[in-house]
């Protein structure tokens, strides 16, 4: 029964989604988070996303395709350099280092992440519907 | 008479390529954020055709194992006919080609269909609970 499959592909899609949303978090809420170095100063994350290899056992390869995270990447933007010497944190030569975290596209990120995490609920939820139909066949 | 084993006529094998396309349409919605991934359907008209051609006595399309050393390909489960790549009505720069409007739309149908099955299976069941028991 190939019924079951559904809730491990949507399942992977879910978990996935909910990553992405983490991240998402984590770059809005450190998005003033300010430092003295290049170094030191927090980078915006995302996570990457790959479809799962599939099994090469012949019955299984027509098979639908989980997603896996395969792992969070460092944005490499350019970090904002600010001249503000009275800021607590700026160093000798007066600057402070601000995240290459850009606002608006996290919340774009952060709507994309959750719509799709509906998607793959209401997937589940009407799997979860066919299944227990199929279940009480001939019992009417 | 017609065997038992052919009670529900064609609704078994649709209902088997309506599970499969259900696991496909999920996995290119669970994929719909996925960079390169591409989306993929069955051709359920071929499919449906290659069994009725199977059921008949012919080959079906799939390919044929004619040789102990043949792989078994897609047809393995005895189902035939491999997932089509969609054609992109949107093609987006990461060469994903899931539209998630146009993959919804589908997965919704085709439980629609799944339950339309269904409830053949179940007339099918009643009638002939009704002819076995005579009242």
């Amino acid at each position: 029964m190939s019924m079951f499959k559904v809730f491990d592909i949507a399942g992977s899609a879910m978990s996935a989604q909910s990553l992405r949303l983490n991240t998402t978090a984590s770059n809005l809420a450190n998005a003033d988070s300010v430092s003295s170095s290049t170094n030191e100063t927090y980078r915006a994350r995302q996570p990457v996303f790959a479809a799962m290899l599939e099994e090469a056992s012949g019955a299984q390869r027509a098979a639908g395709a989980g997603v896996q995270v395969k792992g969070i990447v460092e944005s490499q933007a350019p970090l904002r350099q600010l001249y503000d010497p009275n800021h607590p944190m700026a160093n000798e030569e007066g600057y402070i280092f601000m995240p290459n975290v850009n606002v608006v596209e996290e919340m774009a990120n952060m709507i994309s992440a959750s719509r799709s995490y509906q998607a793959n609920v209401e997937v589940v939820n009407t799997a979860k519907q066919l299944a227990m139909r199929t279940l009480s066949l001939g019992q009417s | 008479m017609p065997s038992l084993d052919k009670a529900f006529g064609i609704h078994e094998q649709a209902m088997n390529i309506y599970a499969r396309r259900t696991e496909l349409l999920a996995g290119n919605l669970a994929n719909a954020d996925t960079p390169g991934y591409k989306a993929r359907d069955l051709d359920f008209k071929a499919l449906l055709s290659d069994y009725a051609t199977r059921e008949a006595g012919g080959t079906g399309s799939s390919m044929q194992a004619t040789h102990a050393n043949h792989f078994g390909g897609m047809g393995a489960d005895g189902m035939g006919g491999d997932p089509l790549y969609r054609s992109p009505m949107q093609p987006s720069i990461d060469g994903n080609t899931v539209d998630s409007q146009v993959e919804k739309a589908a997965f919704m149908e085709n439980s629609v269909r799944y339950q339309a099955t269904m409830n053949f299976i179940d007339g099918r069941m009643r009638s002939l609970r009704k002819a076995l028991r005579g009242d």
